[in-house]
């Protein structure tokens, strides 16, 4: 028995704070201002048990807590004030939503009676999140508070995770109450979450995985959230079926594996959209069926059964029709699963992978030689140089996607890239999030010139904690990916796409961090070694290729496997030195 | 046919908003929606009327709107017995001259004239939709004014089977009735 405690009458701004220790939060990342001001007030107080840190813009205190979440499997906290504080936390938000992302976002908001009257920093942010949200608060009465604060934890984290916002009024942080928690008395009555599988499906999944000949095993984002990474193994290696993982599924399973086939998609290996196109049976786990995972809808994966687990029954049939939908937790589904099924193996069907495989093996970029930098050559030399604990982050375009494909992850968790929005300016601020959970392990920022540029602003950040991340600046000059659409689909009519940077050394300079230029392969090696023997945020600026493209590439309203291939000799490039690149 | 579901939500502030926009975000069409207080303190109760005709989009529309947190469980009656009833007002001109066949019409298909006044009147009824639709027919020879119809309610009818298992799900006691709301769940993801 607990010895008797004195009641506690504490502020609501106090409670903010209890309530985050209570949950076990040690770091949250905010920005002050006036609706806030009460509970930054507060933290003064608190500075020694969670260590505050300061952004240089909303946005990249979300980023940053995703990117906590995202490495840690812990619910993420960001703080902002209210009007153009909690706006401009929106992509933050709708990136978490997109991605499944357990994040909490608190923002402070005009006093009570003041809602309603257009008041100085007066916004209806609650109104304006509601679809980018999995649920948020608008808390108007103090009793409500520390309650509220455990239910939005409670939300974020379980199920699928997603981002929970929570709007405080400034004078609710003011007001006193007796403090009283309990994350155990949490009952939403309207959140289900799924029971336990029924057997019926089970005799049914088992049934089509007997009969498959050509069966393929799909590993999203949810085997990573889920935790089901040895389960899901457990599955391909019994049954000898081979794996092939969403982009936001890359670490579920680890690359080396040999029933690992690398990512599916618009910009996946081509063996892998073979194999799909060609599958009787597809056992989808923890993904959602994007748009960019299966090209055209009505001729993907024609011949296959399909069967879907997820734990959201609402991405059922929502956009490819499937045979069997088992709406459940995976792990729990994988573990009741596997003991049933029969020790299998299906050489011809992985002979016939490892042919595509080894048909598109002469159209690798990195099986030919260039006179200038390739950004696949920078990944791969990266990959390279770091261990399997790694973590990688990285922003949106074709470094992205080639990060997917030349960089091997072995574990969950080490590949934090925004999938499901594709938010430009995303990697920066998620890799100082990702910093403070991984702490023993090596953090690689990988970023476009143009993604960079979005929110250049949180090197200070950087600097100011000393974060200990490399930051990799793969500069084109050009917004690549959308270059590379217009190259394909616009008459190579590059508008508004060729983009300058600043010298990003002399940046580096300006925010007091460590500045490298790479332009030459033979180079590449000493500047990354350089950058990890550095404590603190360093940055390598790579020059590559003015106008490579990643292939292969499913054009939208293409067949998954009517892939534009790398051609045979890259007449493409159209570099300043472009005599001197085809050898 | 369209789509008729019950569903019963949190009476909380801005639980409208969070429906109407998740069927707006979906691209989902509302034929009518009917919302109000129920035996149930702080329970609401919802008919919304969803014009979607794919068996699949329907199933979708139905775990989009279990999946908000405010709402407490869903049935789907399209397909199910129920009494369905809209109410409407019609404000119509009359004269002496058809003042008679005006009260005859009105008698025949269950209006009520509520008020009469030399050359207006106000009937209400509360109907079906379809016998709703013709009234609005008939009526339409007495030069309409004004219409206002309140959109579908719908009540299974008959008794439900009582639910005395506690559902446990994750640890926790579901206070609420929801061995329907499984049901069609299981029955949805066969």
């Amino acid at each position: 028995m607990k010895n008797y405690e004195p009641k506690r009458i504490l502020t609501g701004a106090e409670i903010i704070w209890e309530c985050l220790i209570i949950e076990g939060v040690r770091t949250v990342f905010g920005y002050p201002g006036g609706a806030i001001l009460p509970t930054y007030d507060a933290f003064y107080k608190y500075r020694k048990k969670i260590h505050h840190v300061l952004t240089r813009h909303e946005q990249g205190a979300t980023h940053m807590a995703d990117g906590y979440a995202r490495a840690s499997g812990k619910v993420g906290v960001a703080m902002a004030t209210s009007g153009p504080g909690a706006t401009n936390m929106i992509t933050g938000l709708a990136t978490a939503m997109m991605d499944s992302s357990p994040i909490v976002c608190i923002t402070g908001q005009v006093p009570r009676h003041f809602i309603g009257t257009d008041a100085f920093q007066e916004t209806d942010i609650t109104g304006a999140v509601i679809p980018v949200t999995k649920h948020c608060y608008l808390v108007m009465e103090i009793n409500k508070l520390a309650s509220t604060i455990s239910e939005a934890f409670y939300l974020a984290r379980t199920g699928r995770p997603g981002p929970i916002l929570i709007d405080i009024p400034k004078d609710i942080q003011n007001e006193s109450v007796e403090f009283e928690y309990s994350n155990k008395l949490i009952q939403i009555p309207g959140y289900h979450l799924p029971p336990n599988p029924p057997n019926h499906h089970i005799i049914k999944v088992i049934k089509l995985i007997n009969e498959a000949k050509f069966p393929i095993i799909f590993c999203g984002n949810g085997v990573i959230l889920s935790g089901a990474s040895s389960e899901i193994l457990k599955l391909a290696e019994k049954s000898g079926i081979p794996i092939a993982t969403t982009l936001l599924g890359i670490g579920g399973v680890p690359d080396s594996h040999p029933l690992v086939l690398g990512m599916m998609g618009m910009h996946g290996h081509s063996w892998v959209n073979h194999a799909i196109q060609e599958a009787d049976l597809i056992i989808a786990c923890g993904m959602r069926f994007d748009d960019r995972v299966t090209g055209k809808l009505n001729t993907y994966s024609p011949n296959s059964k399909k069967i879907h687990i997820d734990i959201d029954a609402s991405e059922f049939n929502k956009n490819v029709k499937v045979d069997i939908s088992v709406h459940s937790d995976l792990k729990i589904f994988l573990k009741e699963l596997n003991p049933y099924l029969k020790t299998h193996t299906h050489k011809k069907w992985l002979r016939k992978i490892s042919f595509w495989r080894k048909e598109s093996h002469g159209r690798d970029v990195l099986n030919r030689k260039h006179k200038v930098l390739m950004a696949a050559e920078v990944i791969r030399e990266i990959w390279k140089n770091t261990d399997e604990n790694t973590v990688i982050i990285t922003d949106v375009g074709q470094h992205q996607m080639l990060e997917a494909q030349y960089y091997n992850h072995e574990n969950p968790r080490t590949l934090l890239t925004s999938g499901g929005l594709g938010t430009m300016g995303f990697s920066l601020p998620a890799g100082i999030g990702a910093s403070f959970h991984s702490l023993e392990n090596e953090i690689w920022i990988i970023v476009g010139d143009g993604s960079i540029q979005m929110t250049i602003t949180e090197l200070a950040t950087a600097v100011q904690e000393n974060s200990n991340i490399n930051i990799a600046i793969i500069n084109n000059g050009y917004l690549g990916m959308v270059r590379q659409w217009q190259e394909m689909f616009y008459d190579a009519r590059y508008s508004e796409t060729p983009i300058t940077s600043p010298d990003y050394v002399i940046i580096a300079e300006a925010y007091g961090l460590s500045g490298q230029r790479v332009t030459s392969f033979d180079d590449i090696n000493s500047a990354i070694k350089k950058a990890q023997s550095i404590n603190g945020p360093a940055i390598i600026e790579f020059i590559v290729e003015k106008e490579d493209l990643v292939y292969p590439m499913v054009s939208t309203g293409a067949d998954l496997n009517d892939m534009v291939q790398r051609p045979k000799k890259d007449y493409n490039l159209k570099s300043d030195n472009k005599k001197e690149l085809l050898n | 046919m369209n789509q008729t579901l019950i569903a019963f939500v949190e009476d909380k502030p801005g639980v409208l908003n969070r429906i109407t926009s998740l069927f707006r975000r979906r691209n989902f069409n509302i034929d009518s929606l009917v919302v109000g207080k129920t035996e149930k303190k702080n329970i609401s109760r919802m008919t919304i009327v969803a014009n979607e005709k794919n068996s699949e989009k329907r199933k979708n529309i139905y775990f989009n709107l279990i999946k908000l947190i405010n709402v407490i469980l869903v049935k789907d009656v399209s397909d199910i017995p129920c009494i369905e009833r809209e109410y409407i007002l019609v404000k119509v001109c009359i004269n002496s001259e058809n003042l008679n066949s005006f009260n005859e019409l009105a008698k025949k298909y269950g209006a009520r004239i509520i008020d009469l006044s030399s050359n207006s009147a106000i009937i209400e009824a509360s109907e079906s939709k379809d016998r709703i639709s013709i009234l609005i027919d008939k009526l339409t020879p007495f030069n309409i004014v004004e219409i206002m119809r309140t959109g579908k309610m719908a009540m299974q009818k008959g008794l439900e089977p009582k639910n005395k298992e506690v559902h446990n799900i994750n640890g926790q006691q579901n206070l609420t009735d929801n061995l329907w709301a499984t049901k069609q769940l299981n029955s949805y993801l066969k």
